[in-house]
């Protein structure tokens, strides 16, 4: 197996801290109870069972004995809601990659988690490209020949890059900076979302600094390839660190799974707890809208809204949750006059990156995100506001509503 | 920028203390936090609030057992709180029930007697408080219905054998007989959870109703597995009766449970509707104090901790189950989260087990040392709330539920009052600054 630059460790000697946790297991099954995967499909047997229970039968150098943990999706949920700190999905996630370095990678799971590439090919034939994810004929070789599944949400290519706009855009000198981390989906999906978060940052007083930046490898870790995954992160935080020149300056990003993986996850799964510049970037980082938040309660954020008079459901997506600061877009939201949110219950939408777009578990992602779309059908809300932006695809794949980053009504209601 | 956030007040522990006081806190105006490890006790327990089950002999008037216990027995968490605030705590969770995210669905019962309830064993266990879908249940003298009960399971939920739940009722008096579905479920093994979500579509209720009634006799009331819905219990629990033709009670079943998890929702929701915030996965892994008051917490968040800086503290973080208390290999009690004085534990000299398992254990009274008003000895700004409190056998009681609710009431009263003096406000304060 490969040793990683950076860790200095093998993937198979990572995991000792996670692996220690297992003991604190009491089987109590709240992990369970929260399981969007288990609950839906006897395929996945469940968190404890895969998790704390099968890692006994694991043995470094040894092969692996079953591959039910392939169907987790790692939306991370067990671990949030353990009250003994089992490291339930960081435990599942070495298994995962285990099997990934025994039985090889599908040439699937090699394309689609590489979303700098795929951006970078598709933004200049935007409309042919967009055009082609959408034929019946092509998706259905597609689903033939890689195993993208033929209905999976795929999402458009904007035509242009965030990165070219920020080029050009100069944010007003108001000396208290902040460094903007965009990811892939704003960059060659959804431009606007960034051009919206620079122009929130700046209404408060902010001067918005845009690094040049690649993928977090969130993709590539949850698909089970470790090593790109932290070769593609440490070059995300050696891009990002030198911009957090003093202990004032933080990063902030809109990309809720990808902030997390810069935060947690590329530490915890990955193993490079160690790495100076991830750390410090992990440090500095923060959520949109957690930060938001925090200027409201120092009384700091700026509060001339405008009534929107709509009701919208808000769904706080897995990833969001992971980062274990509540739910800061509910109490951000309610600041609009006019404004009616809906709270959805339900904890997770299915697609968990791109499990859900994979044919194999395309289906169960569905069902694992049907207690959600029936909240968000019931609630009588037309859209739906959501951190993450795969979850937002997937959302209104599903649902039919049209579904947005709550920092859109924030946008809104300041009349940006 | 500094991760800190000011708050009010701020709750440690998510359990049904920590949200009773959190909600009660958000509802008299304060800016809360709950913060918590993970979920905790309502999903392991039955969803029942059981006041004072055993005082030691088996209680059939809780309300009245409550009195002697408060007179007789001045360390008991409920000896702090007095009678009224339990009667208000319990009366205050029936309306956020009413008020609460499942429609129609509510608990019956208060301290006037005991239910007897089946448990998956077919022991009887005595509770105040409980679920409508439980009410048929009761097999107290003059309860519900002296009818035979039929337990009936289905084969792929795991922890709950019909035959044994029905023979060990009998064996206590009730008649009693089981009935065991092999229906097709798509897997072998199945729990709690799992059917309640299959009950939740109308479809599948009535085909299970159609497999079940030709088994039926009689009058007989229908005992099943606590799975009647994971979404609208009531709609549920009414329809199968309705369907069946005779009454239908949920028997709470091993972990997960169904009616503890909404038990958790109903308080969760209620925290959040008067403003209040949860805040999953932050530990809290320190605390900074400044004279004799609690100035801070820090809890775990990704990537960096947080601080929370509060007023008030209110520990709701259990006891020696949950972790919150710990005796180390040296025999050393300890509070975990804050470091505070442990009351009541074992002397050096003294046991602090006894073998017999189910007997009550000396260790067991260990709690966090409090002052009259539930403070934390030696700390201003801390309460002390639920199981972490000291002077209760709470499962050898009977009174787990009861004391986490009303402790929790009564630890969200004293900030109250005690913000509303600092006001100069005279009495009880609505508003907290």
């Amino acid at each position: 197996m490969s040793t990683e630059a950076g860790s200095g460790l093998r993937d198979d000697e990572l995991p000792g801290l996670l692996r220690g946790s297992l003991d604190h297991c009491v089987k109590c099954t709240i992990c369970e109870t929260a399981c969007p995967v288990s609950n839906v499909t006897p395929l996945f047997p469940g968190p404890k069972y895969c998790g704390p229970q099968a890692e006994r039968y694991r043995v470094a150098d040894e092969p692996s004995v079953e591959w039910s943990v392939d169907y987790c999706s790692g939306c991370g949920i067990c671990t949030q809601v353990c009250p003994q700190g089992v490291k339930i999905a960081e435990i599942n996630a070495q298994a995962r990659n285990k099997i990934k370095r025994e039985h090889g990678v599908a040439l699937r799971d090699r394309i689609i988690t590489r979303p700098t590439v795929l951006g970078r090919l598709g933004t200049p034939v935007a409309p042919v490209a967009n055009l082609s994810l959408r034929l019946r004929p092509a998706r259905i070789l597609a689903e033939k020949l890689l195993g993208v599944h033929r209905e999976a949400p795929a999402p458009r290519f904007a035509g242009r890059r965030f990165s070219r706009w920020a080029k050009r855009h100069t944010s007003p000198r108001t000396g208290r900076k902040v460094v903007y981390f965009h990811g892939c989906g704003t960059e060659y999906y959804e431009p606007w979302e960034g051009e919206k978060v620079v122009a929130l940052l700046e209404h408060n007083g902010f001067e918005v600094e845009v690094p040049k930046q690649d993928c977090c490898g969130l993709p590539l870790q949850s698909s089970g390839l470790f090593d790109d995954a932290r070769r593609t992160v440490l070059r995300l935080a050696r891009a990002l660190a030198p911009f957090v020149r003093d202990d004032d300056t933080i990063i902030v990003g809109n990309a809720t799974s990808c902030t997390l993986m810069l935060k947690r996850e590329a530490r915890e799964i990955l193993g490079l707890a160690d790495d100076p510049a991830l750390k410090r970037v992990s440090e500095r980082t923060w959520d949109i809208c957690e930060l938001l938040l925090d200027l409201h309660d120092r009384g700091e954020l700026r509060t001339d809204f405008r009534p929107v008079n709509e009701t919208i459901a808000y769904h706080a997506p897995c990833q969001q949750q992971g980062h274990f600061i509540g739910k800061p877009a509910l109490d951000l939201l309610a600041l609009i006059p006019g404004l009616e949110v809906r709270e959805m219950t339900a904890r997770c939408c299915g697609v968990a990156g791109t499990y859900g777009l994979k044919a194999e578990k395309y289906e169960i992602a569905m069902k694992a995100g049907d207690a959600l779309f029936t909240q968000i059908r019931a609630s009588g809300a037309p859209s739906v506001a959501c951190d993450s932006e795969t979850c937002r695809w997937q959302i209104t794949h599903a649902t039919g509503r049209p579904s947005v980053h709550p920092i859109d009504y924030l946008h809104r209601a300041y009349g940006l | 920028m500094r991760r800190e956030l000011h708050f009010d007040a701020v709750v440690i522990g998510a359990g049904t203390a920590g949200l009773t006081a959190g909600a009660r806190l958000a509802e008299a105006g304060a800016r809360v936090a709950v913060l918590t490890k993970g979920v905790g006790s309502t999903h392991l327990a039955p969803g029942t609030v059981d006041v004072l089950g055993y005082a030691p002999e088996r209680v059939s008037e809780p309300g009245r057992a409550l009195e002697d216990l408060v007179r007789s027995r001045v360390d008991h968490p409920y000896a702090l709180v007095g009678r009224g605030c339990v009667v208000e705590a319990l009366q205050w969770f029936g309306e956020r029930v009413a008020a609460g995210p499942f429609p129609g669905y509510r608990y019956v019962g208060g301290l006037e007697r005991n239910h007897l309830l089946p448990t998956a064993i077919g022991a009887l266990r005595p509770s105040a408080l409980i679920p409508e879908t439980m009410a048929a249940g009761d097999c107290a003298a003059g309860g519900a219905s002296a009818a035979r009960v039929c337990v009936v399971g289905v084969r792929a939920l795991r922890d709950f054998h019909p035959a044994l739940c029905a023979a060990n009722l009998e064996r206590a008096g009730v008649d009693a007989r089981s009935v065991e579905l092999n229906l097709a479920l798509d897997r072998a093994d199945q729990n709690a959870l799992g059917v309640a979500r299959r009950f939740d579509d109308p479809g599948w209720r009535a085909w299970f109703c159609a497999e079940l009634s030709p088994h039926l006799r009689g009058e007989e009331r229908v005992g099943l597995p606590a799975m009647l819905g994971s979404t609208d219990p009531h709609g549920v629990w009414s329809d199968l009766g309705r369907r069946l033709g005779r009454p239908v009670f949920e028997i709470p079943t091993l972990p997960p449970s169904v009616p503890g998890m909404r038990l958790f929702e109903v308080l969760r929701s209620s925290l959040r509707a008067a403003g209040g915030r949860l805040i999953l996965g932050a530990e809290v892994v320190g605390a900074e104090r400044s004279g004799e008051r609690v100035s801070s917490v820090q809890a775990h968040a990704a990537g960096e901790e947080r601080r929370y800086l509060a007023r008030w503290v209110v520990l709701a973080t259990g006891g020696f189950a949950s972790g919150a208390i710990e005796l180390d290999s040296r025999w050393v009690t300890r509070e975990r989260v804050l470091g505070l004085p442990v009351r009541g534990a074992p002397g050096a000299d003294e046991p602090r087990f006894v073998s017999t398992y189910l007997d009550e254990q000396p260790l067991a009274r260990a709690g966090v040392a409090v002052t009259g008003d539930l403070r934390a000895e030696g700390v201003e700004n801390v309460l002390v709330a639920g199981a972490a409190l000291p002077g209760a056998a709470a499962w050898r009681e009977g009174s787990g539920e009861g004391i986490a609710l009303a402790t929790g009431f009564r630890a969200a009263e004293v900030v109250s009052e005690a913000e509303g003096a600092r006001a100069g406000q005279p009495g009880r304060s609505e508003a907290v600054v």
